[in-house]
């Protein structure tokens, strides 16, 4: 791993710049759902995957959410990124609707698997989202370094996916994320199959490049552990039907997050009370 | 290579007893009080007045030497040396007049000798690079013509039936501004012109037909039907259609490309993940982005495959829709009029032409799929 970046003010300037973001930014809602619910028709029967979500998420928020496997968490995100159509209820992108916020490429999604594409190289894999916005040669080439960089694949860069573990190739499909610059990051369990002390420096490194780009972060996990440690705010939903159990705010820790706050009290309570909702599977009187 | 050379168990069973070897001197000792064949009614054996104990002599040294080399892949190319002259001394005796056909001595020792080229074989096949891929079945192939051409001259079939190799080549040279006329005029022009044709046409109407869904369910039945047709039948009526020259086989090219290609390109076309697609859909990528950077990419082998199945395809085609008219050249008009004279050599020189041609063009695009999907499972080499 390289040494915790210090993490560029160029990025985030560069994005605020965005002709389109000036206006919104001025909007402190990021995603807005509304009584969403979706459900899946399958060959025998309907599946409920969201059921009346309600969901706030207000700009340079850290948003996890946490849940027992297939309660829907997968379907939120790509609810928000206009991969799927909610059945019922109103959700709101930066005050569009999920289509125009995909087309205006507002958002970079990590998927929980790596998703890249084995003729490319690690680094022609990072400039894809580039290509495809058209952005030029040279500039794509430095992007790509810079978030392999980040990610610690500096000297991987001329591999092919298939050459790669499992974590080093969703290190990639976040580099690749990272290199669109978005405001949004929407990430799927994108640690999931990594080690713990990888973990430990993705996970610090993301918190700081957060903290300095003032990113939208939504992240599913199913660590608590991760969760308190990144998040603002912490979302726990049910089994299936996925409903929204308790929405925990992280206040008591500080903004700025270094490893040694996983020790402290505020810590342990936090990840005591997402535990009990997990375990409770009913909400808390907030 | 390395688990004959380095590993340990094998090694230790070889040196307590060479099985292999064994199964090898076993006919070749048998060979050796057996007659090698007739010269003027008289039994000739292996010192009957010809060179052949020298043959006898350079094989065994061959092999002693083969296997007292320090390395195993040395021992197999001087073991290699020793198979190639053994498989020389019946071309040494016919030339001496002897007739073979009641020589088990010469038999018997070939068969040793291609005992012992399996051996070798087994050897080389493990070497990776130019000698796996090239160089064994470079041999297999030669092989496979000594023995042909042994064979046929040894058990002096009559060359109507089967000519030897050497006589096909005699005749391949002899004929050659005919042939090279031939093969003009049938692959150069009909089989190329029909071959793009044909799969241009499948490729595009998968794309179109992947655009326009009910093109597709509409067309893959009649892929079936039009599968199920055979060249015969479609000849004649392509020749009424579109006259004698290169049209009419280039039409029955296509009709019999287009299908095979079609039906490829739309597998392939199906064959990205969704995963794959909704990265594209989250860059805001439309069809046509999504096509070219992945679907495209992805649909590769499956294009390659139609291209391979095509290109034999598209021969035989216009081989055979020659027989049902054509000007007075192509390889398929050869066939059919030179058989009617039977001048079979002829015959034998443009099937050569044929096989050749369709394992050259089957040989690019093996060698254009090995560059262009490197990257898929099937043929990634760690
Ligand atoms: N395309 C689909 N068609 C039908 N049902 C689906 C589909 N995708 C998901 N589901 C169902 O919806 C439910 C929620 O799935 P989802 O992938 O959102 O779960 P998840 O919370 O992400 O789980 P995990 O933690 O295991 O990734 C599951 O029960 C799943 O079976
Ligand atoms: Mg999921």
């Amino acid at each position: 791993m390289t040494s915790p970046n210090p993490l560029d003010v160029r990025e985030a300037t560069a994005a605020r710049q965005g002709s389109d973001r000036a206006a919104s930014a001025m909007s402190p809602v990021v995603v807005e759902a509304r009584r969403l619910s979706l459900v899946y028709s399958t060959a025998d029967k309907p599946v409920t995957a969201l059921s009346e979500v309600d969901l706030t998420i207000a700009r340079g928020d850290f948003v996890s959410l946490i849940g027992p496997s297939g309660c829907g968490k997968t379907t939120l995100l790509r609810v928000i990124a206009d991969l799927e159509r909610p059945t019922s209820g109103q959700i709101a992108i930066e005050g569009m609707t999920p289509e125009q916020a995909r087309l205006r490429r507002l958002y970079g999604y990590v998927f929980q698997a790596p998703a890249l594409y084995p003729w490319r190289t690690v680094e022609r894999n990072v400039m894809l989202p580039l290509e495809i916005m058209g952005i030029a040669r040279a500039e794509r080439q430095a992007r790509a370094r810079e978030q392999l960089e980040r990610v610690g694949l500096v000297g991987f860069e001329r591999k092919f996916p298939w050459q790669l573990s499992g974590g080093m190739q969703q290190r990639v499909s976040i580099a690749r994320a990272l290199a669109l610059q978005p405001d949004l990051l929407l990430m799927d369990e994108p640690f999931g199959a990594l080690d713990e002390i990888t973990r430990d420096h993705l996970n610090l490194h993301l918190t700081q490049l957060w903290r300095a780009t003032g990113k939208t972060c939504v992240f599913v996990t199913h660590s608590i552990a991760e969760a308190v440690f990144l998040s603002t705010r912490i979302v726990v939903m049910s089994p299936r039907p996925g409903r929204i159990l308790d929405v925990i705010d992280c206040d008591s820790l500080p903004r700025e997050r270094t490893l040694d706050i996983r020790e402290s009290p505020e810590f342990a309570a936090i990840a005591h009370r997402v535990r009990e909702g997990l375990k409770e599977g009913h909400s808390y009187d907030d | 290579m390395s688990d004959v050379t380095t590993n340990p168990y094998r090694t230790s069973l070889r040196t307590a007893a060479d099985w292999g070897l064994v199964a090898v001197a076993l006919p070749a000792l048998a060979a050796l009080a057996l007659p090698l064949g007739v010269r003027n009614g008289a039994m000739l054996g292996w010192l009957g007045g010809t060179m052949a104990p020298l043959f006898l002599i350079g094989a065994v040294l061959a092999v002693v030497i083969g296997r007292s080399a320090p390395k195993r892949v040395w021992g197999a190319w001087v073991e290699l040396a020793g198979v190639a002259l053994a498989w020389l001394l019946p071309v040494h005796l016919l030339n001496e007049g002897l007739d073979l056909s009641a020589g088990w001595g010469v038999w018997l020792f070939l068969l040793a000798a291609t005992l012992l080229l399996w051996r070798v074989m087994g050897v080389l096949a493990g070497v990776p690079g130019w000698t796996r891929s090239v160089i064994v079945p470079g041999l297999f192939g030669l092989g496979l013509l000594v023995g042909w051409e042994v064979l046929v001259r040894g058990f002096q079939v009559p060359a109507i039936l089967l000519p030897p190799p050497s006589r096909i080549a005699a005749a391949l040279a002899a004929n050659a501004p005919v042939l090279w006329d031939d093969f003009r005029q049938t692959v150069l022009t009909s089989v190329l012109r029909g071959y793009v044709m044909g799969c241009g046409a499948g490729f595009l109407v998968a794309i179109l037909a992947d655009r326009v869904p009910f093109l597709a369910r509409g067309l893959l039945p009649l892929g079936n039907l039009a599968s199920a047709i055979p060249v015969v039948g479609i000849a004649p009526i392509m020749v009424m259609w579109f006259g004698f020259d290169w049209q009419s086989k280039a039409a029955v090219i296509v009709v019999m490309t287009f299908f095979p290609m079609l039906i490829n390109t739309l597998a392939g076309l199906g064959n990205s993940e969704r995963i794959q697609l909704d990265l594209m859909r989250s860059y805001a990528a439309g069809y046509g982005r999504t096509l070219v950077k992945l679907r495209l990419p992805n649909a590769l082998p499956f294009l390659f495959n139609g291209l391979k199945i095509n290109s034999t395809l598209a021969l035989i085609g216009a081989i055979v829709a020659e027989f049902f008219g054509t000007p007075v050249v192509g390889m398929g008009f050869r066939i059919s009029t030179e058989v009617a004279r039977m001048n079979l050599d002829i015959v034998w020189a443009t099937i050569a032409v044929a096989a050749l041609t369709g394992s050259g063009l089957y040989g690019v695009l093996a060698v254009l799929e090995r560059v262009t999907t490197a990257w898929h499972p099937s043929m990634r080499q760690r």
